[in-house]
């Protein structure tokens, strides 16, 4: 529990002001030049976004200017309409939110029941050996089954967006579970005993103790899973059978062939595609940050 | 601050030597049937979409098995093809290179900006804010992005200050197009490794500075001497974990090049996906072992070759 705290405390603002104490009355001024230079530094990510939103509210004349970089004139928002009925934004959207809502599920369940088994029986082989078993798929990378996978998702029905979730969890277990691992070996287990003496199953315990200890791990394992499956392009794009239930990020390459210079359409969805992780990570700037760097100290 | 944390890794290093050694002695005592339960039935559902698929997909290797239909045995004589062809070589030659510059482009960005994010300067907070955001976006969409100023604006810039060799876009060049492909890379990639590192520097304790301070050290000796020992198990899970990534890259691709000019592009996973419609599915299983070999190698010889070099408080 105490382990816990460290990176968390040690996360998103003490890292800005730790150094400071040091150098108090020596050195207490600001570094202007680096924060200058980082300042223009933020340009490699703002220029792209702000290509993504003028090209987005231009016309179709001029967002085949060859001036990606002007503002919008006239400013002309119709292309969001006609980018969210090529896309089908709202069955495609809806689609990979069950699918990363299907591969979080999964891999928050799954991997944690199992590292709390793997993590209190380590005395024996048995679960000494499925945690090998399990992380030796983290060199296993997906082009390797690719092939046979597709084969037998289409064998068992599972070519659809339930089988892509399953697979999207099973390719995240090794991580998650390697993650709770670690985090369960720093609960004390002393707090499962008592309980134990008191008349608490193992069952209860879990629920009742185990996972709410787990709440910061089960946010950063919660976040990378999402991440992983919201954005995933490869798993999809191979499983699916059927291209009307295809992901937000798979459907965008419908402008990659049929609509070569309606760029402001293009734009206009690609900033559909973007904007709901952008604005969801903004909001939750700090779990996300700090959920991460967990997952980073942990691992 | 420091100091706790420095007391709490000791604690949790020594933990599963404990735990180990209690286990030792409890082994003959019978587990509890519930804890199976929590595990075998993930143990099954991993077996079903991931061990058995790869092992399938390595017997068919052994085969001349198309996708469909019958087969026979050939032996080793799909990988002895793979071995001349050059198509597949390149396809290595171009993954394996591709990598090794990512991940050293990204590890010395992400290092250098953790190092000036935990500097004495404003905004940190807001800046390392921007510094994520690629993380959260989906890599084919801003390869799409990209795309488009790679082949629209930048020649368009390099035409109007009269710079020749970027007037032409540098996806249609062949010797060319892999640096599109590394930048996306590297510019998605970053903040992960960027998190890590910020995680890193702040472990260091404040005062290790201040004395090596005193006794005249530069900030570049500081960086050598202090910096880079302390944070070496971060260096390395990032390598690890970025080099794995980097070896897999299929998405930006598809966004970018989509494998071309020609081939100069084509990575290992592209090369297997084609097995599914080019008719050469045993092929590109074996290509798929040797590829599955040759990762988890790569990931052992980082372990290795980093073992023991990381330095514990």
């Amino acid at each position: 529990m105490t382990t816990v705290e460290a990176p968390r405390a040690a996360g998103p603002r003490p890292s800005v002001r730790s150094p400071r104490p040091a150098h108090a009355g020596r050195v207490h001024r600001t570094n202007w030049p680096l924060t200058i230079l980082l300042g223009l530094a933020t340009l490699t990510v703002f220029v792209p976004l702000y290509v993504t939103l003028s090209m987005a509210f231009k016309t179709s004349a001029q967002s085949a200017d060859g001036n990606a970089f002007s503002l919008p004139a006239p400013f002309h928002p119709a292309s969001f309409a006609e980018a969210w009925s090529l896309t089908r934004f709202p069955v495609s959207f809806g689609i990979s939110l069950a699918v990363a809502a299907i591969a979080v599920l999964l891999t928050l369940f799954l991997s944690s029941l199992a590292a709390y088994a793997i993590a209190r029986n380590w005395s024996h082989r048995f679960f000494r050996w499925s945690m090998v078993y399990l992380l030796a798929a983290l060199f296993l990378p997906f082009p390797v089954v690719a092939l046979p996978q597709i084969q037998l998702t289409a064998l068992t029905g599972l070519d659809n967006p339930l089988g892509v979730g399953i697979l999207h969890a099973m390719f995240q277990l090794s991580f998650s579970v390697l993650l709770y691992t670690a985090y369960l070996r720093s609960i004390p287990i002393e707090l499962e005993e008592s309980a134990r003496i008191d008349g608490a199953s193992t069952w209860q315990i879990f629920w009742r103790i185990i996972l709410p200890l787990l709440g910061p791990m089960n946010a950063t394992v919660g976040i990378f899973a999402f991440l992983a499956s919201w954005n995933d392009f490869m798993m999809p794009s191979l499983i699916m059978s059927d291209p009307t239930l295809q992901t937000l990020p798979v459907v965008q390459n419908i402008f990659q062939s049929q609509f070569g210079t309606n760029y402001n359409v293009a734009f206009a969805s690609y900033l559909m595609a973007m904007a709901p992780t952008i604005v969801a990570y903004l909001f939750a700037q700090r779990w996300v940050i700090s959920g991460v760097t967990q997952g980073a100290v942990k691992s | 601050m420091t100091d706790t944390t420095m007391y709490q890794s000791s604690t949790t290093a020594g933990r599963p030597t404990t735990a180990r050694r209690t286990g030792r002695r409890a082994t003959g005592r019978r587990v509890e049937p519930l804890y199976y339960v929590f595990l075998v039935p993930t143990l099954l559902i991993f077996t079903a979409f991931v061990i058995v698929p790869a092992l399938i997909g390595i017997f068919y290797s052994l085969t001349d098995y198309v996708g469909f239909g019958d087969w026979s045995f050939l032996g080793l004589r799909n990988y002895a093809a793979l071995f001349s062809d050059p198509r597949i070589l390149e396809s290595y030659g171009f993954t394996l290179g591709f990598a090794l510059v990512t991940v050293v482009v990204a590890q010395v960005i992400a290092l250098a900006l953790a190092v000036a994010l935990t500097r004495r300067i404003r905004f940190a907070t807001t800046l390392r804010t921007v510094f994520v955001i690629p993380m959260v976006v989906s890599g084919i969409v801003v390869a799409y992005v990209f795309n488009f100023l790679f082949s629209n604006s930048l020649p368009a810039i390099a035409t109007a200050v009269g710079f020749g060799p970027l007037e032409e876009s540098i996806l249609g060049n062949p010797d060319l197009a892999w640096l599109s492909i590394v930048i996306v890379s590297a510019w998605q990639t970053i903040p992960g490794a960027l998190l890590v590192y910020t995680a890193g520097l702040t472990s260091i304790p404040s005062d290790l500075y201040e004395a090596s301070a005193l006794d005249g050290a530069t900030p570049w000796r500081q960086f050598r001497s202090i910096t880079v020992p302390l944070i070496a198990g971060f260096i390395l899970i990032n390598t690890i974990l970025g080099v794995k990534g980097y070896l897999g890259v299929y998405d930006v691709i598809v966004g970018l090049t989509g494998g071309g000019p020609g081939t100069a592009t084509s990575s290992v996973a592209m090369t297997i996906f084609g097995g599914f419609t080019g008719g050469d599915y045993a092929y590109q299983m074996a290509n798929a072992t040797v590829f599955l070999i040759v990762t988890a190698l790569i990931s052992v010889a980082q372990i290795i070759a980093t073992r023991g070099r990381a330095v514990q408080l």
